[in-house]
């Protein structure tokens, strides 16, 4: 196996010039060969001979390297034959004589940098206009979905509305109520360390039940929810795409948007509100039990004092953004998971821009409450 | 070069799956230059022999070695000189998604050869037009191609380095006739011109009469070797069914 690496011997005998070739000429020496071709001058060569009686081994990479020098030297305008390739050979010889045309052309677009720049922001653009415009038509179409089943509920799938139930809202209370304790802890302490500068600690009370009920709350159960349910919605559908059982689907007289979007934004209609109070009910707690700890508030006096604090208005500001984000939620997560195709990549981009699109347009959304309701004044 | 020389032996092979036992005293020896063609019913083990003789699943017991070096013990320096003699094309080409056809078919010229760009860019687009793609296929990513297409890239990829062994995992399906038979014209050369043994899973009959010098068949947990034509003759129910079906006699009514 292991002969002798590859040698090329090159001399020039009154204008003949001859290439004798010799060794393993594969893949495995090709730089030593490509260096060794690339000095092979034609200063003063009228023929050339190429010898290859002494290759002991030669692959396609080697016939390539014969063939590319004889087309070069036929170029610079000198004849040239290749004279004792065995026998074995003569298919690699077949192989890349065929091929030999495209291996000059290039296997990679040519890069330039600024205009590539320039292009990727317009492309950049343009697809996020393209794909706002598409978003829209697609709820547009859940929109028009909800509609014909008020027509005709009997279409509404309800075991998948259920199923999606429990996966996006009862799997999801632990982890949601969890966090939300935490920074009910946290707001509670970062509060009443500043509070007390002032000695209002007392309004630590105020301020977390505020924030709490009013933002916090529904807005990190949206985003864990987006990270959680809303990737898992593109995964899933992502991968169906993939494997084309929504195709199956089609042809089977199924329509998508009832069998998997529906139950999906439906679920999420029901599962995100019900995560969101429990949230705020845990991230008071949280809260609660940390100002009973540095506040010497008893927990009768927390209660008291949120109680004159807290109206309806502030609950209702929350509660009323919940079913907005999860619709948001939703039809990014089964919008994206549609668009999914070809490769499995796709699956795994897509998935990373669902979470993305989601938590950016709930932050949106949320931002446009709060200046509607600042403006009406609640 | 002894021409009987065995590059894959298996001997008392055994895969199992819990309680399962997929293959069990299995002994199976390639030549070096010769086509193997492997064949068996659905969920006879056939892609796993193929992914436990090149290092990918281990066995439960038994040994292997290919081209004298075993897939399973063999220190990691050793193995990685051996994986640079064989290619593996997989059922569905199994390319990088992120990379290039050319990307795809230089990852091991880039991972164990030092060669300039210009020439990997040659063989790339070398290999590219051997197996039969249209030479812009180079600059594809392999979501832009069909299924077959898929399957070239793959075959080029695995051809990338010149193998001396070619593992094929279900190579002509999914491919017309026209380019099955192309096929199996390429591996004809590739086998003259390099030495090439190929180890093939398969279950299209044209090529395996086409080009195979002997076919093992996976029947009882253990393979049964011999040339087509011992294979007829043979009584076992299985194998007297694969080879004397109406698809097999249609092959036989061309040939």
């Amino acid at each position: 196996m292991d002969d002798a690496t590859a040698w090329l011997k090159t001399s020039l005998d009154g204008g003949q010039l001859e290439l004798a070739a010799g060794g393993s000429w594969t893949i495995r020496d090709a730089a030593i060969l490509e260096s060794a071709l690339q000095n092979v001058s034609t200063d003063g060569a009228k023929a050339a001979s190429i010898e290859l009686s002494k290759v002991t081994e030669m692959d396609t990479a080697g016939a390539w390297l014969v063939r590319r020098t004889a087309l070069a030297l036929e170029d610079a305008g000198v004849p040239t034959d290749i004279r004792g390739m065995a026998d074995a050979y003569r298919p690699l010889e077949r192989i890349v004589e065929q091929t030999a045309d495209c291996a000059t052309r290039p296997v990679s677009v040519p890069h330039n940098y600024w205009r590539a720049m320039v292009e990727r922001v317009g492309r950049a653009t343009c697809d996020s206009l393209a794909e706002g415009k598409a978003l829209l038509s697609f709820y547009g179409e859940t929109v028009v979905g909800f509609a014909a089943l008020v027509r005709r509920p009997g279409r509404l799938r309800f075991t998948a509305l259920v199923n999606q139930v429990e996966l996006t809202g009862l799997n999801a209370i632990p982890i949601v109520c969890l966090l939300s304790f935490l920074i009910g802890i946290v707001i509670a302490f970062v509060g009443a360390d500043q509070l007390r500068r002032f000695g209002a600690e007392i309004f630590t009370v105020n301020l977390l039940g505020v924030i709490m009920l009013r933002e916090i709350g529904v807005l990190m159960t949206a985003i864990m929810v987006a990270g959680r349910s809303g990737s898992a919605y593109t995964a899933q559908i992502g991968t169906m795409q993939v494997n084309e059982e929504i195709d199956a689907l089609r042809t089977l007289g199924l329509n998508p948007m009832d069998v998997l979007v529906i139950p999906r934004i439906g679920g999420l209609l029901i599962s995100l509100p019900i995560l969101a109070f429990l949230a705020e009910i845990a991230g008071l707690l949280g809260g609660a039990m940390m100002a009973t700890m540095v506040l010497d508030v008893t927990f009768t006096q927390f209660v008291r004092q949120l109680e004159s604090v807290i109206t309806l208005n502030h609950f209702a500001v929350g509660m009323v953004k919940a079913p907005v984000f999860a619709y948001i939620i939703a039809i990014v997560g089964c919008y994206e998971g549609l668009r999914v195709g070809g490769s499995a990549e796709s699956v795994g981009r897509m998935t990373t821009k669902s979470v993305v699109t989601s938590i950016f347009l709930v932050i949106i959304a949320d931002a446009i409450f709060s200046v509607v309701f600042s403006t009406m004044r609640i | 070069m002894a021409t009987e020389e065995n590059v894959i032996r298996v001997s008392g092979l055994q895969t199992r799956f819990g309680a399962n036992v997929i293959h069990d005293d299995l002994d199976l020896q390639v030549r070096r230059g010769e086509v193997l063609g492997l064949v068996g019913g659905s969920g006879t083990g056939k892609s796993v022999l193929l992914r436990t003789i090149i290092g990918l699943m281990r066995p439960s017991a038994g040994e292997i070695e290919v081209l004298g070096v075993s897939p399973h013990r063999a220190p990691a320096a050793e193995r990685r000189r051996i994986q640079t003699r064989y290619g593996v094309l997989f059922q569905d080409g199994a390319l990088f998604s992120s990379l290039t056809v050319a990307e795809n078919i230089q990852v091991p010229m880039r991972e164990h050869l030092k060669l300039p760009q210009a020439l990997m860019n040659q063989l790339a687009a070398i290999k590219v037009g051997m197996v039969g793609l249209a030479s812009d296929a180079c600059m594809k990513y392999p979501s832009e191609l069909s299924g077959g297409m898929r399957k070239r890239a793959g075959l080029a990829r695995a051809l990338s380095l010149d193998p001396k062994i070619l593992f094929l995992d279900e190579p002509t399906a999914g491919l017309d006739p026209i380019g099955a038979a192309a096929f199996d014209q390429l591996i004809r050369d590739m086998k003259t011109s390099l030495g090439l043994t190929v180890f093939m899973v398969t279950h299209d009959l044209d090529s395996l009469a086409a080009i195979c010098d002997r076919v093992a068949v996976l029947v009882d947990k253990r393979v049964r070797v011999g040339t087509m034509a011992e294979h007829m003759r043979d009584d076992h129910p299985w194998i007297h069914d694969y080879f004397h079906g109406p698809r097999a006699r249609a092959v036989a009514a061309y040939d």
